[in-house]
């Protein structure tokens, strides 16, 4: 049967072009590749190529006409023993080489039908922890070591890689003992060189080994922000579910003291705009471990925010062979009913000392640390608001799309009528952490500014 | 002055000079037998087809978006596959399409990808430049440009801190060999020995900028002599040149001796993507590498002058490859659209 030769595009969004010119005539032989044509748009000149081997039969749109429609036919092309006659008769309607689909743009019926619900995620409850478990005091720095070593204890998989983790044990000392414990293999210095390195670990993970990056701080993940969103967060999607990235890419993140704007930055919203992804950033030292370890197995890619400035700071932590926290699970860390206040990791300090300072004066807060940032547990915020009506976020990060303005406009959507007065979102002022010690104060939110907003939005 | 005079000098100071060096570009090839010229011809001949019937899908609306197509460059892939073993792995940029047939990735699939369809290699959720196999270790099917060369550091990272002797095999352009983490790169596999093959798929343009309007150094085979990686450049339309360069290159990865780097001398016949109408070189530029250097041409005629087959033999190869990607193109077109289910399906596992 003979083939139609039909006008291409050269994009999606072509509908129509000129034909400048035929390079073939009528009875001339033609083979695969071989170019035909031109077409002309307002952009380009592009050559159309032939797909099919045959004889042109017939031209059908003549050289220089303009506004031929994007799959008209413009020849036809014999098959050997055909005839020119046979060109007469070619299917009008019938595309070469007839496809089975009527319409090339079958997105058309797909675009009417409803978006369906995003799903809902439900994280489990912590774990409960045996009455009469011995509670050990530690910093942060050493809960965050020992998630690493159980877990590299358990799992040759698991590796850890960055600056400095191996004979230096550490910039801030997170990795201190593992090299010797684990040997070179497990415990890799790397060059600085953060993209590539980055880029190492995720290829790594893909590979299916469990690889920990440690970013000396996350200022330096900058470089590697590429590989860390199309690379990792996205594989999984754009392979429909066959490959993903199980990796953790953990270091000190915001604000130290005294290191000026390029050194002082709280990436959490960042990272929490990134589906794919998940993102914790843990206060207290039994969240940090537990958390750590559950980053560690989790099949996806997460960013694990900690701070220089919580690595000294001890805590509680339950002496358990295995204690592991759920991912996207907040935590009531203080319970009250006149008001909400909702932190995450450093921020929980001026979150803390506000509830302590406000308690004094006769205001109950309740205070909620998110933990985990993306997915974000907003059913424990909301249940929160319900009881008080009143809400104020915390968080060192800058105050445009920040995470405190995320949970402002979903309680404002989900629990509008429970509010007695406007969310308060309290964050870094909207300027680059200056160096001079009496702005860097200024530049930080600070805990009488968390007392007079919860205040406010009392009426007191 | 002296700074200009120093470049020629340096590159003539290039590893190839070295006693004992093959030659990939015109010397060292290897003698083919016959089942190997038809394999050869086979599978070039199935991407060519592929890519022009992809070509033509794009032209009537059934692909969207961005579709960077492989033709000429065929010899590059289809030979380097030849020294390849199971569990040795794959990753390459957007012009992947060749790289998945070339890894036994089906026709069906990948075309049922470029329309989008629920019966496409990513369920149609990765298009044309994203597609991935664990079953045939492909791993991508990458759009920024360079990183596939990061991760397939990676892979082969992976396959050092596991001791196993698979090697990973990491594909990119002249282009992608100026980004900075390819260097960056570099330097990891160097210093921890990784078995990483880098084949530099030199097509002599980025887009629409010639290699000597981008590159200081244009023998990308030099670009890891900083590193002490060795490098070759190889005729990359001949893919019996390919193939002995990718035999060489697997040995000495798979002895531990790190990573090596294979410049493919080639060239791409087709636009960068289909809305490129390539007006940054002339038309004899093209048409002679079509008609004194096309990869394909060079098989069928060695194959017809040994007498190892016949024309009509050949057209029964011709037409065997045509109904397989004719019945990949009609599978694209009838199969559904992804389930509306599928938007919010392999965010997380």
């Amino acid at each position: 049967m003979p083939i139609e030769i039909l006008m291409p595009a050269l994009s999606p969004t072509m509908e129509e072009g000129k034909l400048s010119k035929w390079l073939k005539k009528e009875g001339d032989a033609v083979k695969s590749g071989d170019v035909i044509a031109e077409i002309e748009t307002d952009k380009a000149t592009m050559e159309v190529e032939a797909v099919d081997e045959g004889t042109i039969g017939k031209l059908l749109v003549a050289a220089g006409t303009e506004g031929v429609k994007v799959n008209a036919p413009i020849a036809v092309l014999l098959q050997d023993g055909e005839s020119a006659d046979a060109a007469a008769k070619a299917p009008a309607a019938a595309p070469a080489p007839a496809p089975v689909a009527a319409s090339p743009a079958p997105a058309a019926a797909a675009a009417a039908a409803p978006v369906p619900a995003a799903p809902k995620s439900e994280p489990a409850s912590d774990p409960d922890i045996p009455a009469g478990t011995e509670m050990v005091t530690m910093t942060v720095r050493e809960a965050l070591r020992d998630a690493m070593a159980e877990e590299m204890r358990a799992h040759d998989d698991v590796f850890i890689m960055g600056e400095e983790v191996a004979e230096y044990q550490g910039a801030y000392k997170i990795t201190q003992g593992l090299l010797q414990e684990f040997g070179p293999r497990r415990v890799v210095d790397t060059p600085i060189t953060e993209h590539g390195f980055a880029g190492v670990g995720v290829g790594a993970a893909m590979a299916g080994l469990r690889p920990i990056v440690e970013f000396m701080t996350f200022n330096f993940a900058m470089q590697a922000i590429d590989h860390i969103i199309n690379s990792a967060a996205k594989t999984l999607y754009m392979s429909g579910g066959q490959m993903g990235a199980p990796i953790v890419f953990r270091g000190a993140n915001g604000a130290a003291a005294r290191v000026a704007a390029q050194h002082s930055q709280d990436y959490a919203a960042w990272y929490s705009h990134i589906p794919g992804l998940k993102v914790i950033q843990p206060y207290t030292a039994a969240d940090a471990k537990g958390l750590l370890k559950a980053a560690i197995r989790d099949p996806n890619p997460v960013i694990f925010l900690e701070n220089e400035i919580l690595y000294g700071q001890s805590f509680e932590v339950p002496k358990m062979d295995d204690f592991v926290l759920p991912i996207g699970k907040a935590r009531i860390h203080r319970r009250g009913n006149d008001a909400t206040l909702v932190s995450f990791g450093i921020g929980m300090t001026y979150a803390v000392k506000a509830a302590d300072e406000l308690a004094k004066e006769g205001i109950d807060v309740e205070v909620i640390d998110l933990r985990t940032i993306r997915p974000m547990d907003l059913p424990t915020v909301i249940e929160s608001v319900r009881k008080t009506g009143r809400l104020v976020t915390v968080e060192e990060g800058f105050p445009q799309s920040s995470v405190g303005t995320e949970i402002a406009t979903r309680v404002m959507q989900q629990a509008f009528d429970y509010l007695d007065a406007p969310v308060l979102t309290i964050a870094g002022k909207d300027v680059p952490m200056p160096y001079a010690a009496n702005l860097e104060k200024l530049a930080l939110p600070n805990v009488g500014e968390v007392v007079q907003a919860v205040k406010t939005v009392c009426y007191r | 002055m002296a700074t200009r005079k120093s470049a020629p000098q340096a590159a003539a100071r290039k590893p190839a000079a070295k006693s004992g060096k093959k030659d990939f570009n015109g010397g060292t090839f290897l003698d083919f037998d016959k089942e190997t010229e038809l394999k050869a011809y086979r599978e070039m001949m199935l991407i060519r087809r592929f890519e022009e019937k992809a070509g033509q899908l794009y032209g009537m609306g059934f692909i969207g978006g961005f579709c960077h197509l492989y033709i000429g460059q065929e010899a590059v892939v289809v030979g380097m596959q030849m020294a390849l073993k199971e569990g040795d792995q794959v990753i390459t940029g957007y012009r992947d399409h060749g790289h998945m047939l070339a890894c036994g990735m089906s026709a069906r699939g990948v075309m049922a990808e470029l329309t989008g369809r629920r019966g496409g290699l990513s369920k149609g959720k990765g298009g044309s430049m994203h597609m991935f196999s664990k079953e045939k270790n492909f791993y991508g099917g990458h759009g920024i440009v360079g990183a596939q060369v990061s991760l397939g550091t990676g892979l082969a990272f992976a396959n050092h801190y596991r001791g196993n002797d698979n090697v990973s095999v990491s594909y990119f352009g002249d282009g992608a060999a100026n980004q900075g983490q390819v260097y960056e790169s570099f330097n990891m596999a160097a210093l921890w020995k990784l078995p990483a093959i880098y084949v530099i798929e030199n097509n002599r343009y980025a887009m629409g900028t010639a290699v000597s309007r981008a590159s200081a150094q244009t023998d990308f085979s030099m670009r890891g002599a900083s590193f002490g990686i060795p490098g070759y450049q190889v005729d990359g339309m001949d893919v019996r040149a390919v193939a002995a360069a990718a035999e060489e290159a697997v040995a000495h990865c798979r002895s531990g001796k790190g990573p090596l780097i294979l410049e493919m001398l080639t060239y791409r016949y087709r636009g960068h993507s289909m809305s490129d109408p390539a007006k940054y070189r002339s038309k004899d530029e093209v048409q002679k590498m079509r008609s004194e250097h096309d990869p394909i041409e060079q098989v069928r005629a060695r194959l017809l002058e040994k007498g190892w087959a016949s024309e009509e033999e050949l057209r029964a190869i011709d037409k065997d490859v045509r109904d397989i990607v004719a019945d990949s193109a009609e599978f694209a077109q009838s199969d559904p659209e992804p389930d509306v289910s599928e938007l919010y399906t392999d965010i997380l596992l």
